[in-house]
């Protein structure tokens, strides 16, 4: 019963394009509208927290090597804090707007972790070339979550910090187990089922 | 007096312009997943269910994507805008 991990890319990618529709709908109608429904307010830093939380059977379930467990591990972690920053901030029970460097932080180690636990090549099969990507879009895409701190009216950060999820369920969708990209695939690879 | 109506005239503008980018988020994300469909369609696996497991019936990326815009349309949306509206009309 346990999904071919694909399946489990595909449902993230899910999460991932909510969290952008969200986060662009707020940089498009601003803080002062979007939170003049109290619930709307933690709507996605409490889908961020989720997908936090759910990575975690995704660790326990999909670890086919010690660096995935890690890298797993780690994107749990720091999605939950970069979320539960968040609910800690629009609840008031944090002040400092420097929490809202937990996000920048996320995006770095979630980056890192996919550049460091993705051993092959970009051209290896799709899954590595999408590693490769996804790992160098978040530690690039970094600087919208770290701008929109020091510039939290910027419809530009704002609007790039959202579009950056988008893009990564983009990507995540694109993501198959053994699939060529380019035409290359490896023949260390295994072979495509579909 | 004219400078005052010409800059709530634009003020209204941009509002009614963020109200149509919100209403149209939904419907463009359901799109996408609608050419993605038409695109690749051996992703519907509920056009040839036959000899389907579980996973390949009940996850199909093009529908997900659907139902993602199916939500923010539905569920997000419509606050929103009305939210928007009070804005221009309330204190």
């Amino acid at each position: 019963m346990q999904p071919p991990a694909e399946f489990v890319h595909w449902m993230f990618a899910t999460g991932f394009l909510l969290l952008g529709l969200f986060l662009l709908a707020q940089a498009i109608v601003g803080d002062e509208v979007w939170r003049r429904r109290a619930w709307r307010a933690y709507l996605w830093p409490g889908l961020a927290f989720l997908l936090g939380i759910l990575m975690w059977p995704v660790m326990v379930f999909f670890t086919n090597s010690t660096v995935h467990m890690l890298a797993h591990g780690s994107w749990a972690q720091v999605m939950m804090l970069a979320g539960g920053a968040e609910l800690g901030l629009v609840r008031g029970k944090l002040h400092s707007r420097y929490w809202r460097l937990t996000m920048p932080l996320a995006f770095l180690v979630s980056g890192a972790a996919f550049l460091i636990h993705e051993q092959n090549t970009w051209y290896f099969a799709r899954s590595a070339f999408l590693h490769h990507l996804i790992g160098w879009t978040m530690v690039v895409c970094a600087i919208f979550p770290l701008a929109a701190v020091f510039r939290p009216r910027s419809t530009l950060f704002r609007t790039g910090f959202a579009l950056t999820f988008v893009v990564l369920g983009v990507m995540l969708y694109c993501d198959r187990d053994v699939a060529p990209i380019f035409g290359h695939l490896s023949s260390q690879a295994g072979t495509p089922h579909r | 007096m004219s400078t005052q109506l010409a800059s709530e005239r634009a003020a209204v503008r941009r509002r009614t312009v963020r109200a149509m980018l919100i209403w149209a988020l939904g419907p463009a994300t359901m799109l996408a997943g609608v050419v993605w469909a038409f695109l690749q369609p051996y992703r519907i696996t509920l056009l040839h269910p036959h000899g389907q497991g579980f996973w390949w019936l009940a996850i199909e990326p093009p529908l997900l994507v659907v139902l993602a815009g199916i939500v923010f349309a539905f569920l997000i949306a419509p606050g929103v805008i009305e939210d928007l509206d009070a804005e221009e009309h309330g204190p």
